[in-house]
């Protein structure tokens, strides 16, 4: 019982940190770019949220103002590699680490708590128990989880078909051909920097809700999640390749290691060794997939021989 | 057409490697031509092609396209005149984008990219239409990942490409450089089709002497960043290889051609 419990929660936390994980999507694997900016634009989004309802702001539009917030750090380390042509990594990481001082001149301090204001989820709650539906706070948090992730992926979806979506997604793949079409790179990396740091930075608002606090530390290593809810979604669908159930595929990836950690956590570690997990999950989800198709090499290789023995 | 004056690039400026591969480079471009270029390896044949489409600037002289000087313009901006095919079949499509993907963007060349679907229906049709002239079986390939396709197949997609929209002048790198002989052949042969159907202006840099001869209706032979004999018409028509050898010996300071380039 207390395990189903603690699935609902690591539900909840999957599908809100899946989100930040589409965001790393779109720069990891349809452009191709590095961008480390992600562990800033998540708290980024988180403080905003924060000190925006801490001053009676009301939490939707709160939402928006971070997520504004978010899409111009992208806009900051797309300029850094644009226009000063700092190398992709370094260029998120001065972004990166630039935010963590702006964090802490938007709140004016190192965290800020929310339990006395009101949040989305409290919202929803309370909305649910007038119409005679008492839910507890994890599941308020799947439903919000779900309409969020939901809409981010139509949209996402419907902007990477368009003509400009459709040129980021060929600059992901080869830049000469597109400059060779017509189209600047430089704008299209631009672009995709400010989308993938605007739906970090949502991540971070809607984290920052949930948890009841926002704090300047909270996104490190924010971005190994994100990429490893990627690889856990492509290891495991693995034959997927439409571009929507990609992007379902990331947030169940992202999903399993909230359950992961979960069950990690049920086993008896403290949440203080979560950062080292994060990276033993990653770095086995990259190399599983590489050993299994060596292993079905190295069969074929064996099945080669023999028959040429048999011969 | 296209003039180009006084055309100069060096490379790695200032330092030991310095290397002057465009040497106040002449050529005039009628509408119609069909131009071969050869020349031995660092001739500036394909620094010549890039300086035209603007992949790095040129250090000095002008390019002039229609009576609009180009040579300051970013390499994006001048696309919408140019069609280009790479040596590299790789380099010419996204390889994780679908067939009618890939089209759909060259078809957009130099156009203004909005929020409308990057790939109208009506367009299919077209495509599939395009795609039969090549016959390679390709029209019924549409939805599949360009990168499931063969370099001669990606490479005869690329030429399609770059002709979708009739380009002011099409620009080929040694673009059969890459391909086993067969297909070499039926991509060269889709090159002179396609050419002499839209009726366009192409440059042709080719490694392969007897196809700069087969091809075409002029042919520029080029040493150290300059062009060192034009040929037209009838007189292009009577050449041989060895004719060719011979000239480059005498008019060439040396350096010169490989065996590979006899074939």
């Amino acid at each position: 019982m207390q395990f189903l419990l603690a699935v609902e929660g690591a539900v909840a936390q999957g599908l809100l940190w899946s989100i930040l994980a589409l965001g790393s999507y779109i720069t990891f694997r349809l452009l191709n770019f590095t961008d480390m900016t992600v562990d800033g634009s998540f708290t980024t989004g988180a403080c905003v949220t924060a000190i925006c309802i801490a001053n009676g702001i009301p939490p939707v539009l709160a939402l928006l103002v971070s997520l504004s917030a978010g899409s111009f750090a992208g806009a900051i380390t797309g300029f850094l590699h644009n226009k000063l042509e700092i190398p992709e990594v370094l260029a998120g990481i001065l972004t990166q680490i630039s935010l963590y001082s702006i964090n802490l001149r938007i709140m004016g301090r190192a965290n800020q708590q929310l339990l006395q204001y009101d949040t989305i989820f409290k919202q929803l709650q309370n909305l649910l128990a007038e119409i005679g539906l008492n839910l507890s706070s994890d599941r308020v948090a799947i439903i919000i989880g779900l309409i969020f992730v939901t809409i981010v992926i139509i949209v996402l979806y419907w902007f990477f078909g368009t003509e400009i979506g459709s040129i980021i997604r060929a600059t992901g793949n080869n830049e000469a051909m597109v400059r060779a079409l017509g189209q600047n790179t430089e704008n299209t990396k631009f672009i995709a920097l400010i989308i993938a740091n605007s739906c970090i930075a949502l991540a971070g608002s809607l984290v920052g809700m949930y948890q009841g606090a926002a704090d300047v530390g909270m996104g490190a290593g924010a971005i190994v999640i994100g990429l490893a809810s990627i690889v856990i979604g492509e290891v495991i669908l693995r034959r997927v390749i439409a571009f929507g159930s990609k992007m379902v595929a990331v947030v169940i990836g992202s999903i399993i290691y909230r359950i992961i950690v979960a069950l990690v956590l049920q086993l008896g570690l403290s949440t203080n060794d979560l950062k080292l997990i994060t990276a033993i999950i990653v770095a086995l989800a990259l190399f599983l997939p590489n050993a299994v198709s060596k292993h079905y090499a190295k069969k074929a290789r064996e099945l080669a021989a023999k028959e040429t023995n048999d011969a | 057409m296209l003039i180009i004056e006084n055309l100069t690039k060096t490379f790695d400026p200032g330092t030991v490697n310095e290397k002057k591969v465009i040497d106040r480079l002449n050529l005039q471009i009628s509408a119609g031509d069909f131009i071969t270029v050869i020349g031995g390896n660092g001739a500036g044949k394909s620094t010549m092609l890039n300086l035209i489409c603007g992949v790095y600037p040129a250090d000095g002289g002008k390019i002039i396209l229609a009576g609009n000087e180009i040579q300051d313009m970013p390499e994006h901006k001048r696309a919408k005149d140019f069609g280009r095919v790479f040596q590299d079949p790789l380099m010419g499509t996204a390889a994780n984008m679908q067939l009618a993907e890939n089209l759909a963007l060259a078809f957009r060349r130099g156009k203004r990219r909005g929020l409308s679907w990057g790939i109208l229906e009506e367009e299919r049709e077209l495509y599939q239409k395009r795609l039969a002239t090549l016959g390679l079986g390709l029209e019924d390939r549409l939805n599949d990942k360009i990168g499931l396709l063969s370099g001669g197949q990606r490479q005869a997609v690329t030429l399609l490409m770059a002709t979708l929209n009739a380009p002011k002048l099409l620009l080929l790198d040694e673009h059969t450089a890459a391909l086993d002989p067969n297909t070499a052949e039926i991509v060269l042969n889709l090159t002179d089709k396609i050419i002499s159907e839209q009726n366009l202006t192409a440059l042709m840099v080719t490694h392969n002497m007897q196809a700069a001869i087969d091809h075409g209706n002029r042919l520029i032979m080029m040493d150290k960043g300059n062009i060192i004999y034009d040929v037209r018409g009838p007189e292009k028509q009577k050449l041989k290889v060895e004719d060719l050898l011979r000239l480059f010996q005498e008019l060439s300071s040396g350096g010169g051609f490989s065996d590979s380039m006899l074939g």
